[in-house]
């Protein structure tokens, strides 16, 4: 999208602790990325790869202890977030930057009609008035695909499917046009009928709104459908950035490229045996001295053992801007793209 | 009946599994929720039946009742020439050791208080009376089968990860040497990356011990890649059963077609390509499906028909079997639904 113009969200170094009787966990070790305005940046990675600590992190969402925000600056439109009181924070939480989460079952609450969820940021945020509010919920839940808004404000989350209650916690997370929508996993829980639904109504959203949207997965599948460009995480790092073409052409991290090649496609070819990454991820405990990887990397060497890589421009672009790779191995490029 | 190929190890037919409603004041039986109403195949011996579907729709409640884990409301479940639906209790003890179940959930399905060794050993202590030693060199094998290293075998299972814990409720399902292990979405748990290894491994043991699966997700494209032939469920029912590479290349069912153009493709320029069957509104209760076909509340192609008769699987073209109205004209209908009646009175069940 508008590539030239100040982005929206900017985060520099973040970097993330949890304090553990076991010892510290770097559950975020030193993410930086930055948010076009209207653009959708997708962050992929397994559990445990740091991609929801690092957004929650950056809006405060963390209980601590035990988390503790260690380093970095988050910029939200210019003003770093990181240094403003908890007051400020919650002003801009629901604001600023609106959070849907996974499972949308648990997010709402079951004793709050679906309405008095959607008006109470309407209310606390934009100092609406009761009837403004309903009236603005009404129009929110009819944008978000809701058929008979104006009644279906009565209702309990329970009374709604997994699908509309998703529905519900976008109209929630839209109800003061943020400027930045967070999607920590909103489709996982969904199956996948539903998932479709949702994804068609994101881009729709996008095209009527133009925010700017941070969207979490583990699936490379959904990321492909509406990204524009890709982060690819593991063991609280970047370690691949791309735009989202360039990135299931190209990629050039070896995690990444085993990724892509474990999932058994659709249409193609039909493997006779799947591609695994042996082994499991690594707990971090302590700072990273070395490439996370190299344990699970069939291109490891030497220097993968003595020093963590840092994020390497491919392209002439910087870092963060082009294509880029948190790798010592100097990948050739793929021909073809990786599902050939 | 469904199919013409012999020895099916398994053949379940026309099974049924209503979970009853009691409410009011004095719990009154008022309703059933038809969870599984009327589901019919086989499963070939050393094949992978793969089951999919979405959440609420039956899949589950099906192997679980084909195991007599559930008490099959009607319905013949026949394993290897026993019919297990209606078996008593001593005579389906007796037939536990050859059906097994992989579950979804290493983490719940697995006794946090039992050691390793004591979990794969289970069955044996139930159905066998090996001595210790002999136990013990079964419970070894079991673990290098599924890949689990043997020093191992006395600890807990929180010290192992999600893809380790899932070896081992494989390794405890195979103890008694079982010809058919349902998998109830064994990799719906895991990670990426480590849901390959599982699906590898569950593949190299089928080779090894010639194995019949029922492979129960809800991901299409695993399920594609595992499975001989594929049953798509929509609420309680079969909607499509094909070979393989026939559905996932020209779905007949229009649910079947939905299903597939729902999966997001993993890569960029086919997802931006390719268009989408959106399906409207959501699954309906299976407590009240609907009075005709119960896909036609959000069917593209409904049309009049579909709104008052239930279609029944039958086979359409060789080898695949749709429940659909579309496919009625197709005149392989009659002899399927003749054979389908004589098999039903031959085996008493009730309609």
């Amino acid at each position: 999208m508008a590539d030239g113009a100040a982005p929206v969200l900017d985060v520099r170094g973040l970097k993330t602790v949890f304090r553990t009787r076991g010892g510290e966990v770097h559950a975020v070790n030193s993410v930086s990325f930055h948010l076009n305005p209207g653009e959708l940046l997708g962050v992929v990675g397994e559990s445990g790869s740091g991609k929801s600590v690092t957004m929650m992190s950056l809006i405060g969402l963390l209980p601590s202890p035990p988390a503790e925000v260690r380093e970095g600056e988050v910029l939200l439109s210019g003003r770093d977030i990181l240094k403003i009181s908890a007051d400020e924070l919650r002003d801009l939480r629901g604001a600023k930057v609106g959070f849907v989460f996974q499972d949308p079952m648990t997010s709402l609450n079951p004793v709050f009609t679906v309405g008095n969820q959607i008006m109470e940021p309407l209310i606390r945020h934009m100092g609406m008035s009761k009837s403004q509010a309903e009236r603005r919920a009404a129009e929110l839940l009819a944008l978000v695909g809701i058929p008979d808004a104006a009644k279906r404000l009565k209702a309990y989350p329970h009374q709604f499917s997994g699908g509309m209650r998703q529905r519900v916690m976008i109209a929630i997370a839209l109800a003061c046009d943020p400027d930045v929508l967070i999607a920590d996993e909103p489709t996982t829980a969904l199956d996948v009928t539903i998932q479709a639904q949702i994804i068609e109504l994101v881009k729709e959203l996008r095209r009527k709104l133009g925010m700017a949207i941070v969207w979490i997965t583990h699936d490379l599948g959904v990321i492909a459908g509406i990204a524009d460009r890709v982060m690819v995480m593991y063991a609280g790092q970047v370690v691949e950035q791309a735009p989202v073409a360039e990135l299931f052409a190209n990629p050039r991290h070896p995690y990444t490229r085993a990724l892509l090649k474990t999932i058994p496609s659709l249409t193609g070819e039909r493997e006779s045996r799947l591609q695994v990454i042996e082994g499991q991820p690594p707990i971090m405990s302590g700072a990273p001295t070395a490439c996370p990887f190299r344990a699970r990397c069939a291109h490891a060497f030497d220097r993968c053992g003595t020093e963590n890589p840092q994020r390497r421009a491919l392209d002439r672009r910087p870092v963060g801007y082009g294509h880029d790779v948190a790798c010592h191995w100097d990948a050739p490029a793929m021909v073809g793209g990786a599902h050939a | 009946m469904l199919d013409a190929r012999r020895n099916a190890l398994i053949q379940v037919r026309d099974l049924k599994m209503y979970f009853p409603i009691h409410s009011g004041l004095l719990r009154r039986h008022t309703g059933d929720v038809k969870a599984v109403d009327g589901v019919s195949f086989d499963i070939m011996e050393g094949e992978t039946l793969g089951l999919v579907g979405e959440s609420g729709c039956g899949k589950s409640t099906v192997g679980r009742a084909m195991l007599r884990l559930y008490e099959p409301t009607a319905g013949n479940v026949i394993i290897n020439g026993v019919d297990v639906a209606t078996l008593g209790a001593g005579a389906l003890r007796k037939a536990r050791p050859q059906m097994q179940m992989v579950f979804q959930d290493p983490q719940a399905s697995l006794n946090p208080r039992m050691t390793l060794a004591d979990i794969i050993g289970e069955p044996l202590n139930e159905h066998t009376d090996w001595d210790n030693a002999k136990r013990l060199a079964r419970i070894h094998e079991l673990m290098d089968a599924v890949g689990l290293n043997r020093r191992f075998a006395n600890r807990f299972p929180h010290e192992f990860s999600g893809g380790q814990r899932q070896r081992i409720g494989i390794a405890r399902a195979l103890a008694l040497k079982p010809k058919f292990i349902v998998c109830d979405e064994p990799i719906a748990a895991l990670d990426v990356s480590i849901q390959a290894q599982v699906v590898n491994l569950l593949e190299d043991l089928q080779d090894q011990f010639g194995l019949t699966y029922l492979f129960i997700s809800h991901d299409l494209s695993m399920v594609r890649h595992i499975a001989d032939r594929v049953a798509v469920m929509y609420l309680g029912r079969i909607a499509e059963l094909s070979p393989r590479d026939d559905l996932y290349a020209r779905p007949l069912h229009p649910y079947a077609e939905a299903l597939l153009s729902a999966v997001p493709e993993p890569d960029p320029t086919l997802a931006r390509r390719k268009s989408r069957i959106i399906l409207k509104g959501d699954v309906p209760s299976p407590a009240n499906p609907p009075k005709g076909c119960n896909f036609c509340t959000r069917c593209p192609r409904v049309f009049d028909r579909c709104l008052t008769d239930k279609p029944a699987l039958q086979e359409v073209e060789p080898g695949r079997f749709v429940a659909c109205h579309l496919y009625s004209n197709t005149q392989t209908a009659g002899p399927t639904r003749g054979t389908e009646a004589k098999e039903h009175n031959q085996q008493g069940v009730s309609q």
